[in-house]
């Protein structure tokens, strides 16, 4: 046996006795990011690349009629002015439809509008040129006749049904239920005191930095669809641009490069993407579409637009009973498709009273149609509303009884002997620490210290505010939810290793890696599961023509169920190495470890042979190995969990603000955070999950919404009108946690990603109104605008303008 | 570009090159590098001078990429993260960024890298607040500034010692 040339490192070489899981570790791809080296959809173009531009309804709502194209497809440079009739025959139409939401109303869906358009931004024709400005330049020169149509845009307007978003339909509602426990009645009725609020949340969207892109490329000869995108699941896309463009599964390849940042808004079929994969294969020729910023303020996923009537019984001893929600969501347009735009209020209606015990409940919800941009699962899918509808009604309750609104949570967190249970909104509380991060946010945020401060300020006419919101984020969601509904969407993911020359090994996992680091967190997993450093791991995701078929990124699943099928694939393998190695060395498996890189006698650590040496022997010198010895190096784990359709996480949020009497503008003077999602597989990356969730909470708190006119024209196209939260707006976040294991999984790791983004509204809602409560003045409205302030506080009227 | 767009031909140096191209006179400076000089570095998230992602450095100032024409590039220097990678200029911060985990999506990374040196070659000694101020003109929509402001500080401290 030869041994490895001196040049190579041998695996081994680091040695380190601490697991990989657990470690905090920067992720190796970034280098590349920060030279510069990043490969984003819109950083690369093949030879004779045509540029797509589109042109969109400036209505809310009209028919139109397209009159002249000619004068646009004359212009040097042009090469194609598509309308819906050209995209018919290769794309087909599509329309949202989920068993989990019987008789949702949402028409047909079409790449570029037939006649009429639904929202404002809505693509009617596309040009595809040599530059996306000659592209620009061409859709002025297209002729359409407009004739506009009353627009629904208000949630008042889309109830009062006096316009329709669609003419050919009933009213504006797109689905609607209602929920109870039989005893809500009964339970209400016996109640000691009943809290009630109307709140309403403004529309807000992701603000992915890179906008959403296509580069879309056919191949006639060989029927083939080559697709490189911006998009959080490759997998799924797959799937529905095969079907609307009727290509075998197989004739599809989606390919995500690096992707600048995903929050829910590149998880879903856009008519503009889909348009570009059809003119690509009509044309024959590679065409590229990347979304301006005001194509995607206007035409990403919007979300969070809900008003809602709450109301929460209480008993006699400070107990909550029960909770009673109504929800009015605002939709948009068209449900949209495949995941559909129910599931965020859904998700609102299962989430509230997460963190205590309750007996009753009772849920009435209308999902409305608008004239306006369709809605989806951004970040924390309708946790953040539940969460701050709860613990709006918690401090609310504290309030009413004169309670410390700490202590009145202590008496009604669910306590961990209370747990499994499904609660009467239907979650199932399991493994949960609300006791032990509340313990633990108190040292954290030095509480005594914090109320003396506001104290003290107050006293000296500051108006301070401390605020704090426990929550519960149901992660990593199981095919249960989609499944069940008949939505084709993949709830299990698949990770693929092999024992490389060199002995390190290389994995394929159907995860997506979208920034938060997922291909790191599977490294570090394989790396204790086959017994090796992290560093000489090698995860790729994002390529379907490589990548097996799984979920993507969405709902936090990335650590919970990727990271699950990398442990079991690791394991896999490193038992494929042991038998190998045993065969070799006539040892029995048991009696040996792999340890850094090298196999090793359990009893006494020596060493037997290195992975190196040993992936030698097998892929180069295989004649060598004694008959019957052909050990698979490459193994595959899919994984799935049987049950527990979610995993249920936790924690608490606190904020601290100062209101400015004089401008009403709200200062963060501090946020903290303590969460528990399980077992935490690299503490630095998800506290920066945990971080920049909060941050993306800050902004829904206080600056983000996409505003529309009573007509359903958008009024926040740009980055100077839609707000989001800079640098010199923040506070410091601090973050404790509680690391309470999944118990059903070997790696035990729960979501990370969602925590901040689900609790930062309701501890920042609270802190305003702790501020605003000694001057009788309250809120319940998100985003917490200056002007909203003083009217609360009466230092401005009604109808006076600041 | 189409035959009938109005072009200037400009001579600038990028990175330290010479350059001498046709440049249609509506491109904006990050579209020339990204597109005709293949710089991919520079990012375009909003092309309204608000997000910094297009961010190069232009006769030893940092810019907005997407609010300067590259015409007006004509006789310049330009550096892009490209050129300041090779030349080492923003290596301590990129140890510092890499270390600490202040980025996640890395759009907007190479232009908070240049307006960050900026800052350090004029403050070498910023505060929390100072480094938040000039930061202020960059999006981050994955992190929360945090971790990017104590990367810049750790950096700072490593330029001094």
């Amino acid at each position: 046996m030869t041994s490895a040339p001196e040049t190579t490192a041998p695996i081994g070489m680091i040695r380190t006795d601490t697991p990989a899981i657990g470690r905090s570790m920067p992720r190796a791809e970034t280098r590349r990011l920060l030279a510069g080296r990043g490969r984003y959809v819109d950083d690369g173009a093949p030879r004779g690349c045509l540029h797509a531009a589109f042109l969109r309804s400036p209505f809310a709502h009209a028919r139109f009629t397209i009159a002249d194209t000619s004068t646009a497809a004359g212009l040097s440079g042009v090469v194609a002015v598509l309308t819906a009739a050209d995209l018919a025959p290769v794309c087909r139409p599509w329309q949202c439809r989920s068993g989990a939401f019987p008789g949702l109303v949402s028409p047909v869906q079409r790449a570029l509008a037939d006649g009429r358009v639904a929202f404002q931004g809505e693509p009617v024709a596309m040009v595809v040129a040599e530059s996306r400005a000659r592209a620009e330049d061409a859709l002025d020169l297209i002729a359409v006749d407009w004739e506009e149509l009353p627009a629904v845009a208000s949630l008042a307007a889309a109830l009062s049904a006096e316009a329709l978003t669609h003419p050919e339909l009933a009213d504006n509602v797109a689905w609607r239920t209602e929920f109870g426990s039989a005893d809500f009645d009964a339970v209400f009725a016996g109640a000691d005191f009943v809290v009630e609020e109307r709140f309403a949340f403004e529309r807000k969207t992701g603000v992915s930095l890179e906008p959403r892109g296509v580069l879309a490329e056919f191949d006639p000869a060989e029927g083939l669809l080559d697709v490189r995108i911006s998009h959080q699941m490759p997998h799924q896309l797959q799937l529905h641009i095969a079907e609307q463009l009727d290509l075998p599964i197989g004739r599809v390849r989606v390919a995500c490069g690096d992707v600048g940042g995903g929050f829910g808004i590149k998880m879903h079929v856009y008519p503009d993407e889909l348009a570009t994969c059809a003119a690509a294969k009509l044309l024959g020729r590679p065409v590229k579409f990347v979304a301006d910023r005001i194509e995607a303020l206007a035409t990403d996923i919007h979300a969070r637009e809900h008003q809602v009537d709450a109301r929460m019984a209480v008993d006699g001893e400070g107990r909550i009973l029960g909770f009673d929600i109504h929800d009015v969501q605002g939709l948009g347009a068209y449900s949209v498709f495949p995941r559909s735009s129910t599931t965020e209020a859904m998700s609102v209606l299962r989430a509230m009273g997460g963190p205590y015990r309750f007996e009753a409940y009772r849920a009435r919800l209308e999902c409305l149609l608008q004239n306006k941009s369709l809605t989806g699962q951004y970040r924390s899918v309708g946790h953040p509303i539940a969460c701050a509808v709860t613990e709006r009604l918690v401090d609310l309750a504290a309030a009413r009884r004169g309670e410390d609104p700490l202590a009145f949570r202590r008496r009604n967190l669910l306590p961990v002997e209370a747990m499994p249970w499904t609660n009467p909104a239907g979650g199932r509380m399991f493994e949960l620490s609300h006791h032990a991060c509340l313990d633990a946010m108190i040292g954290l945020v030095d509480l005594d210290a914090k109320r003396e401060e506001v104290r003290a300020g107050r006293a000296a006419g500051r108006l301070l505010g401390l605020g704090f919101a426990s929550f519960v984020e149901f992660t990593a969601t199981g095919s249960q939810a989609y499944g069940a509904a008949g939505v084709k969407v993949a709830a299990g993911d698949t990770v693929v290793a092999s024992l490389e020359p060199s002995g390190s090994v290389r994995a394929q996992a159907s995860a997506s890696e979208i920034g938060q680091g997922v291909r790191q967190a599977l490294a570090q997993v394989l790396a204790d599961g086959v017994g090796l450093d992290p560093s000489n791991v090698r995860v790729e995701t994002g390529d379907t023509r490589t990548a097996p078929h799984g979920g993507g990124a969405w709902a936090s699943r990335g650590a919970a169920i990727a990271g699950e099928a990398a442990w079991r694939a690791g394991r896999r393998l490193r038992g494929e190495i042991l038998a190998a190695v045993a065969a070799l060395v006539q040892a029995k498996p048991a009696d040996l470890d792999i340890r850094a890189g090298e196999v090793v006698e359990v009893a006494t650590g020596t060493p037997r042979m290195t992975l190196a040496d040993l992936a030698d022997l097998v892929l180069f010198r295989s004649h060598e190995l004694p008959a019957g010895v052909r050990p698979q190096f490459t193994v595959a784990e899919q994984y799935h969990r049987d049950d527990d359709p979610f995993l249920p996480t936790n924690g608490i949020q606190a904020a601290m603000v100062e209101i400015d009497r004089a401008t009403g503008f709200v200062r963060l003077l501090g946020h903290w955070v303590v969460e528990d999602c399980g077992r935490i597989i690299n503490p630095l990356l998800v506290d920066e999950q945990i971080r920049g969730g909060v941050v993306q909470g800050i902004g829904e708190a206080l600056y983000e919404a996409c505003r529309y006119d009573a007509a359903g024209q958008f009024t926040s196209g740009t980055l100077a009108d839609y707000l989001v939260p800079m640098a010199g707006d923040l506070p410091e976040i601090a973050i404790g946690h509680v690391e309470t294991p999944y118990s059903g999984s070997s790696v035990g790791a729960k979501g990370a990603g969602e925590a901040g983004t689900c609790g930062a509204p309701a501890a920042i809602l609270n802190a305003v109104n702790d501020a605003l409560a000694p001057h009788g003045a309250s809120l319940a409205a998100l985003p917490i605008k200056p002007v909203s302030v003083l009217r609360a506080l009466g230092d401005l009227g009604a109808g006076e303008a600041p | 570009m189409t035959v009938d767009e109005e072009t200037l031909t400009i001579t600038c140096t990028v990175n330290g090159e010479a350059v001498r191209d046709v440049v249609p006179v509506r491109r904006s400076l990050v579209d020339w590098v990204r597109h005709d000089l293949g710089l991919t570095g520079s990012h375009v998230g909003c092309e309204h001078g608000v997000c910094g992602a297009c961010h190069v450095q232009v006769d030893g100032r940092v810019v907005r990429g997407c609010l300067m024409l590259a015409v007006q590039a004509d006789g310049a220097r330009v550096e892009t993260v490209e050129g300041a990678t090779r030349s080492g200029r923003v290596a301590v911060l990129q140890d510092c960024f890499f270390e600490r985990a202040a980025l996640q999506c890395g759009f907007c990374t190479p232009g908070i890298l240049l307006q960050a040196a900026e800052l350090l070659e004029h403050t070498p000694a910023p505060d929390r607040a100072e480094i938040r101020a000039a930061l202020s003109g960059n999006i981050c929509r994955c992190t929360g500034y945090q971790a990017i402001v104590e990367a810049v500080e750790e950096a700072a401290g490593r330029l001094r010692a």
